[in-house]
């Protein structure tokens, strides 16, 4: 029997009426008195110098309040990095400086010049049109390889090259690895391209900046997935406004998948143009505007070699990419191609000598950090397609020759030569299910059928792993990271009995409002309607990293049940008192408090009003009250895994590639709530799916952006994609949470384009048809077709 | 600036706009109907979508002023007065055809035009008639799903919860 309540129970959302009945609360649905709008001159073109800028023609245009300029901003802070990678000669990164408006020079399309605050948008548009600026073009840096050669034009005229880091991992390894491929008995190489793309949540970017000068305190809303680390960064380090005067609330957050982590300079300008012009001073993005601004993901160029021995097995693992990290450092892009890649080298097999060489590269291009998987999906595609190639080479199953390299039940905790122990896993599991819930024995049937209409099929299959649950402070701290990544909790009882949960997690699609009161029901046995959950505002949660990572059920989960723990302690002291019993006898089971092998009780509520009406109360033990804190430190990270597969149809005729089955089997620990979990996988699988197929964002080489619309950028839509099979009943749970969960958001963009790609290439070589070795994603119809010809 | 007047959602709605006021904006911003959402530029998202005289309408694409007259509908005009949910928002919650909810109010709204003119659409009519409307959550999955159930169809033997 499926549970309906608590732990493992599937309770409709409950804030799905809100968001049917549109009664949601999104930052654009935010409106100040008197507020002004800001709109943007953003460059044209991709690299040029800035001779002059005259807004004085501007200025006198109807309705302007004032126009801002680099010049306004030269004694603020910029934009802060907040991940310094050191290199693998021991140096520190390059970073560069990251103005709120452009300095001197404009380094992308997109990057803000000027901005014009007026009484509506039109008149600052149309104000925006009466700026004379004084451009000197100059040549773009777009290719990565060609921003490396010697006399390249440097994006930042003040660094020694466009080189961000070069960056080697395990450096130690590096000379044991390349033995191992001299002496392997088969190398499989393989280069591709890991097609940069834009996260596009439906929801575009919002802020509204408002100060109060009676207090002096500012306020900004905004669409982020952790408004404290906004606030921690856009105060200390931007605009120099301490914690206490600056409040940042995320309303209602229409998606996030990453591009909402971080700092973005339109935030703070709201903020500081509110003081400057004492109004409320609001922005909301165009959807041409965010493909300009918002920070990409991916765009890797790598090369992957992977060593066998004469048996089959895997000896080591080579990789050298080129990450693109765009024009300036976004919050987290150093992390990304590094740590987040890097470690997950090893994937879900033996491989007992890895080395991987990351060089970070500065372009005219959009910055470009963390998107759903972030780091994750790169090494698994690369990893799950160079073995897909092996066992073609080879002639041997692809999928036993994953199950040949599978780390072993009995192997954990198993550490990887990538720095990281998984705690917990079982592949041969998640892989049994998969071949189940996809039927793969069928797939042969399925074949002849498409072949009998002229359609040739191709079957994929993958493993992932990934890390999540992000993350240990102490060791991201060892690797750069300047910020914890800890979690917090309030837990508030009402004198009724009533919880209300303060959390630093942010809930933008997640459902938080709903999980959270499962994991707070079953440990106290009351219903969930008695739980509320509060987050995204930093004046009333405790000090938290938000959302991202897949980190909030295993990091933010536990803050709240180590924050309950702490209620629950104190609540049997009271029980004891009031019961006249040790409190080692109390027990607390559906929401009452018994003394063990009695018929004594007393019920939750009355426990909680004594807290509150403490006319018969331990007072001289325990404060009044109830009410908790606590903060969680993850002493690891998580390790999701599972087995993808993907059945495609090739038209021969055009290319074009139809996904006809789509299953996964996924282990993520333990579940709160399974149909959340599907749901998330689904989305991720649609995100996977759409960068196999349909999306890319795509540059000509004199850096404009050649897909700013949803015109030009491809996004899947319900027709480009099947219903999904999905399954998580194998469950290892997590070993170093207290609910045991690993997390469940990012697994379906990191596993699935793998499948989609073995699949096509499965489709080409069956056969015989053709030895397509591989083709770059997107799979659209035109580079298929090109690669059959 | 002209008046307009229409009904939206029952209710004689009127006020001044710009020749350039577009429906939504004057739903958003003059009549305070934040439901209907604006996700891009390029009529392509469909998180605007309303009923324009019965007909589902992206409203980014039509001006105020074109709807003089008009009787609107709008997704806070869905629910019944005491807040009971109409079929096809109860399908989305009860399938989870809703994540971020972002997209939810086009998605509501083009999914009620395509119940009216066709009450039992297959899969892939439904997936054909979401073509302009684009959800970056859920994957189309739980929102098919929810479809399908809204229709009567028994939807028990779709993959997953
Ligand atoms: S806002 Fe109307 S279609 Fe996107
Ligand atoms: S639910 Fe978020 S875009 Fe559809």
């Amino acid at each position: 029997m499926p549970k309906d309540h608590g732990i493992g129970a599937a309770p409709k959302r409950r804030e799905d009426v809100r968001f049917l009945t549109g009664a949601g609360n999104y930052t654009d649905d935010i409106n100040v008195r008197g507020q002004a709008y800001v709109y943007f001159l953003r460059s044209d073109v991709a690299h040029g110098r800035i001779n002059g800028i005259d807004t004085g023609a501007a200025a006198a245009m109807p309705g302007v309040v004032r126009i801002f300029t680099g010049a306004d901003f030269e004694g603020v802070g910029g934009m802060p990095c907040g991940w310094q990678v050191t290199d693998r000669h021991g140096e520190v990164m390059q970073e560069p400086a990251h103005p709120i408006l452009a300095q001197g020079k404009v380094r992308h399309v997109g990057d803000p010049i000027a901005a014009i605050v007026a009484d509506t948008l039109e008149q600052a548009r149309d104000a925006a049109e009466a700026i004379e600026v004084d451009m000197e073009e100059l040549p773009a840096v777009i290719d990565m390889k060609a921003a490396l050669a010697d006399g390249s034009t440097k994006v930042h005229d003040d660094l020694t090259s466009n080189l961000c880091y070069d960056w080697g991992f395990v450096e130690e390894n590096r000379d044991a690895v390349d033995q191992a491929i001299k002496d392997a008995a088969h190398v499989t190489t393989l280069e591709l391209v890991n097609n940069r793309l834009v996260a596009n949540p439906m929801e575009p970017r919002v802020a509204v900046g408002d100060y109060n000068r009676g207090t002096d305190d500012s306020t900004l809303y905004t669409t982020s997935q952790n408004p404290h680390v906004i606030r921690l960064l856009m105060g200390a380090f931007v605009l120099g406004i301490p914690e206490h005067k600056l409040r940042v609330v995320a309303p209602d957050v229409g998606g996030g998948f990453g591009t909402k982590i971080f700092h973005y300079a339109e935030e703070a300008f709201c903020t500081f143009a509110a003081k400057a012009c004492n109004r409320p001073v609001k922005w909301t993005a165009s959807r041409t505007e965010a493909f300009m601004s918002d920070a990409h993901g991916r765009d890797h160029v790598t090369k992957i070699e992977l060593a066998l021995d004469a048996d089959n097995n895997f000896t080591a693992v080579r990789t050298e990419t080129h990450a693109n990290m765009g024009a300036y450092l976004s919050t987290f892009a150093p992390s990304v191609p590094t740590w987040l890649h890097g470690t997950l080298m090893a994937g879900n097999y033996r491989t007992p000598l890895i080395y991987v060489n990351v060089k970070a590269v500065f372009t005219n291009t959009v910055p470009v950090d963390a998107y759903r998987g972030a780091g994750r999906p790169e090494a698994t595609f690369q990893l799950e397609r160079v073995i897909d190639k092996a066992a073609r080479e080879l002639g041997v199953d692809p999928i036993a020759l994953r199950r040949q390299n599978f780390i072993q039940p009995d192997q954990f905790p198993y550490a990887t030569p990538v720095a990281v122990e998984y705690d917990t896993g079982d592949y041969d599991a998640t892989m049994n299910k998969l071949e189940e819930i996809a039927d793969l024995s069928g797939f042969a049937a399925r074949r002849a059928a498409s072949e009998a209409k002229g359609k040739w099929r191709g079957l994929g299959v993958n493993c992932y792993i990934e890390a999540c649950g992000i993350a240990p402070s102490n060791l991201v701290g060892q690797l750069g990271a300047r910020a914890g990544l800890y979690e917090s909790a309030t837990v508030r009882v009402n004198a009724t009995g009533g919880l209300v949960v303060m959390t630093g997690s942010h809930s933008h699609g997640q459902g938080h409002e709903t999980t959270f009161p499962q994991v707070i029901a079953e440990m106290i046995g009351i219903d969930e309607s008695m739980v509320e959950i509060v987050h995204g505002d930093t004046a009333n949660t405790p000090m938290g990293m938000g959302t991202y990572g897949s980190r909030s059920i295993a990091v933010g989960g536990s803050a709240m049940v180590r924050a309950a723990e702490k209620i629950i302690n104190k609540t049997k002291k009271i029980a004891a008192h009031l019961l006249e019993a040790s409190e080692a006898d109390i027990e607390l089971k559906d929401g009452n408090f018994t003394v063990a092998g009695t018929d004594k009780s007393v019920d939750w509520g009355s426990v909680c009003l004594a807290a509150y009406v403490p006319h018969n109360y331990p007072l001289e033990d325990i404060e009044p009250g109830l009410e908790e804190t606590a903060f969680y430190d993850p002493a690891n990270f998580t390790y999701p895994a599972g087995a993808y597969s993907c059945e495609v149809e090739v038209d021969p005729e055009t290319g074009k590639v139809t996904i006809e089955r789509f299953a996964a089997a996924d282990d993520f620990g333990n579940v709160i709530n399974p149909m959340i979990v599907e749901g998330q996988v689904h989305g991720g699988l649609a995100q996977g799916i759409g960068q196999a197929l349909l999306e890319n964002c795509a540059y000509d080489e004199t850096g404009q952006l050649l897909s700013a619309s949803y015109m030009d950028y491809a996004m899947p839509r319900a027709d480009d994609l099947p219903f999904y099979s999905v399954d998580h009943s194998c469950q290892t749970p997590c070993t170093h949470n207290p609910l045991g969960v690993k997390g469940c958001g990012e697994a379906g963009a990191i596993g699935s384009p793998p499948a989609v790609v073995n699949a096509v290439i499965d489709a080409l070589h069956s056969g015989g048809k053709t030895g397509v070795l591989h083709i770059d994603m997107p799979l659209s119809p035109d580079r298929v077709w090109a690669a059959m010809q | 600036m002209p008046n307009v007047s229409m009904t939206v959602n029952g209710k004689a709605a009127s006020g001044e706009v710009e020749g350039r006021t577009l429906l939504v904006g004057f739903l958003r911003d003059q009549l305070g109907l934040t439901g209907t959402h604006v996700g891009c530029d390029t009529s392509q998202c469909g998180a605007c979508v309303v009923h324009v005289d019965g007909k589902a309408v992206k409203a980014c694409t039509m001006l105020a002023a074109e709807a003089d007259g008009a009787d609107v509908k709008t997704i806070e005009g869905m629910a019944a007065p005491d807040g009971t949910l109409s079929t096809i928002q109860q399908a989305f919650q009860d399938h989870h055809g809703l994540q971020c909810g972002f997209c939810t109010p086009g998605m509501v709204m083009s999914a009620a035009a395509l119940l009216a003119e066709n009450a039992s659409p297959s899969e892939q009519e439904i997936r054909e008639y979401l073509e302009g409307n684009i959800c970056r959550c859920t994957g189309y999955h739980n929102i098919v799903k929810a479809i399908m159930a809204a229709a009567g169809h028994d939807v028990s033997a779709i993959a997953a919860e």
